[in-house]
């Protein structure tokens, strides 16, 4: 009996949880159509989340492409299917690697910042302050962020898909004897629009859950530094997890119809 | 004119207000003392709206604030007639110490150019006793007492109809104490403020007060005009400005 309340507690708590971070969702949102405005919040915002992390995009994206070239070749050698390196990286960076390790990175760099930044805010009255200076934390804080995320990680992902493919043929070029121009030929005739805007789609969708998540946490903080580190891991676990599950259901929608 | 009437408020278990009716006057100087924890700053923060109250009415000039909705017009409004210190500063890290004093002037309903803004911030600055060459510092390169003195310019920039100041001179040396509470004074009296002050400074009280309030137990003990505060014949106010550790309010809490 013990056992069952618990379990219907835990499902009754996520639930509330999933409800309330919807709400977060929606009212962020409905900012959009309710000035004030911020433009220098979502300016800098956008250089945060988008320029700065280009670093670490193309070093993550790199590797990838390289290596996943490295392991097809050798699969793809068990039944003398060698030649399909391009394709294969092209569609497996495009489709899942880019968007899915930039969604994660951006997890690691943006939402930990956000989270960490909104949250000792809160500890320390800053986001009262807001309030009693007839600023809306929502409006100043929250929505340029999640804008500004939503809106450059299509572009971040573009970016990442871009290296990633470079990284494979750099590989298949230099290491495994492919020749140049057959080596991007077969990648550009293979890859179609659906590739490409499922992956910009997964993107912005990817930034979205990123910032939010980053808010969400950073604004529901609990007291002192132990409230700070509670709701930077919170923050950073909830999206990557909700990252993957987003990816797993947009994959749905695009590629089985 | 602020009432309060029969606000209670718990943290989970712990009952922190149960019961607060205060009256605050318009264009007076109320002072708040009671012990540290006592939750004179929730107080505060009840009336603002920042914390909700568990049970009781709070009004304004008879609208009851507490049914003002998050984000509506009538709760902009009513926040634009206030202005708060609050205990820690909370001043905004990422922006520099004359953008947090002019924050409300530059943007918003009370927006005004650039310059305007920064020229009354330094203005504002040099009230509370600073230098202009503060102006373009950061908030986290400025002393706890320098931070403080910052919050109260940025409480007094827009000339707000009332001022809440939760401990202004706490961590201040005695000279700037006096010229803080000189300054509350001038603003109560010059711009007809009315004005909300908490504090452990028995000092403060007496160069501020109109009328003093204690409150412990969750629940105002007493209150009255400031002359009247030695012959109160209340123990807990008589312990309270004796410092002596004997008597109804206990030193273990
Ligand atoms: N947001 C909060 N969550 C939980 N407890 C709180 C919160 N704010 C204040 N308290 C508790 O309320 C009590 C009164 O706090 P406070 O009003 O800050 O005291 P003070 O009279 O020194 O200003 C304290 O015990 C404090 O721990
Ligand atoms: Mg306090």
């Amino acid at each position: 009996m013990r056992f069952l309340a618990n379990i219907g507690r835990a499902v009754l708590g996520m639930l509330a949880a999933i409800g309330r971070v919807a709400l977060f969702a929606l009212e962020t949102i409905s900012h959009l159509a309710r000035p004030p405005f911020y433009p220098r919040e979502f300016a800098s915002a956008l250089i945060q989340i988008g320029f700065f992390s280009l670093p670490v995009v193309g070093l993550t994206t790199i590797f990838t492409g390289g290596a996943l070239a490295l392991q097809i070749y050798a699969g793809g050698a068990r039944f003398s299917a060698e030649a399909v390196v391009p394709q294969i990286v092209a569609i497996g960076m495009v489709r899942e690697l880019g968007p899915v390790l930039v969604g994660l990175m951006i997890a690691a760099r943006v939402t930990s910042s956000i989270a960490a930044e909104i949250a000792t805010m809160k500890v320390t009255e800053q986001i009262d302050a807001l309030t009693t200076l007839s600023t809306n934390p929502m409006k100043y804080l929250t929505l340029p962020r999640v804008l500004a995320a939503t809106l450059v990680m299509p572009l971040l992902v573009g970016v990442g898909d871009l290296i990633g493919i470079m990284g494979g043929y750099l590989v298949g070029v230099e290491r495994l004897g492919f020749n140049a121009g057959t080596y991007i030929r077969n990648t550009v005739d293979f890859l179609e629009p659906l590739d490409i805007i499922s992956s910009l789609s997964k993107g912005a969708v990817f930034g979205f859950l990123a910032a939010l998540m980053g808010c969400y946490f950073g604004m529901r903080s609990g007291r002192g530094a132990q409230g700070v580190g509670r709701a930077t891991k919170s923050a950073v676990v909830a999206a990557s997890v909700l990252i993957l599950a987003a990816n797993f259901i947009l994959t749905e929608l695009f590629f089985t119809a | 004119m602020i009432e309060l009437g029969n606000v209670h408020k718990s943290f989970g278990p712990k009952d922190v207000l149960c019961g607060v009716d205060l009256t605050l006057a318009k264009g007076k100087s109320m002072v708040i003392i009671g012990g540290s924890g006592t939750g004179k700053s929730v107080l505060l923060k009840c009336i603002l709206g920042l914390i909700a109250p568990d049970s009781g009415a709070i009004t304004v000039d008879g609208t009851d604030v507490t049914r003002l909705r998050q984000g509506s017009a009538e709760r902009d409004a009513f926040l634009a007639r206030f202005g708060m210190l609050f205990q820690g500063g909370a001043l905004f890290d990422s922006i520099p110490v004359w953008q947090n004093v002019a924050f409300r002037l530059l943007r918003g309903s009370l927006k005004r150019p650039k310059a305007e803004a920064r020229e009354i911030a330094i203005e504002k600055l040099r009230r509370v006793g600073l230098t202009p060459d503060v102006a373009d510092l950061f908030p986290a390169e400025l002393s706890g007492g320098m931070q403080k003195r910052v919050g109260l310019a940025r409480a007094i920039a827009a000339e707000p109809e009332v001022i809440f100041f939760d401990e202004p001179t706490t961590g201040l040396d005695p000279i700037m104490s006096g010229v803080i509470n000189d300054l509350i004074r001038e603003i109560v009296v010059e711009m007809g403020a009315t004005a909300m002050t908490i504090t452990h400074d028995m000092s403060s009280v007496r160069a501020i007060a109109d009328d003093v309030a204690m409150l412990h137990g969750g629940v105002i003990q007493w209150t009255g005009p400031v002359g009247d505060m030695d012959s109160s014949g209340d123990a807990h106010v008589t312990q309270f400005i004796s410092g002596s550790a004997e008597g109804p309010i206990e030193t273990v809490r």
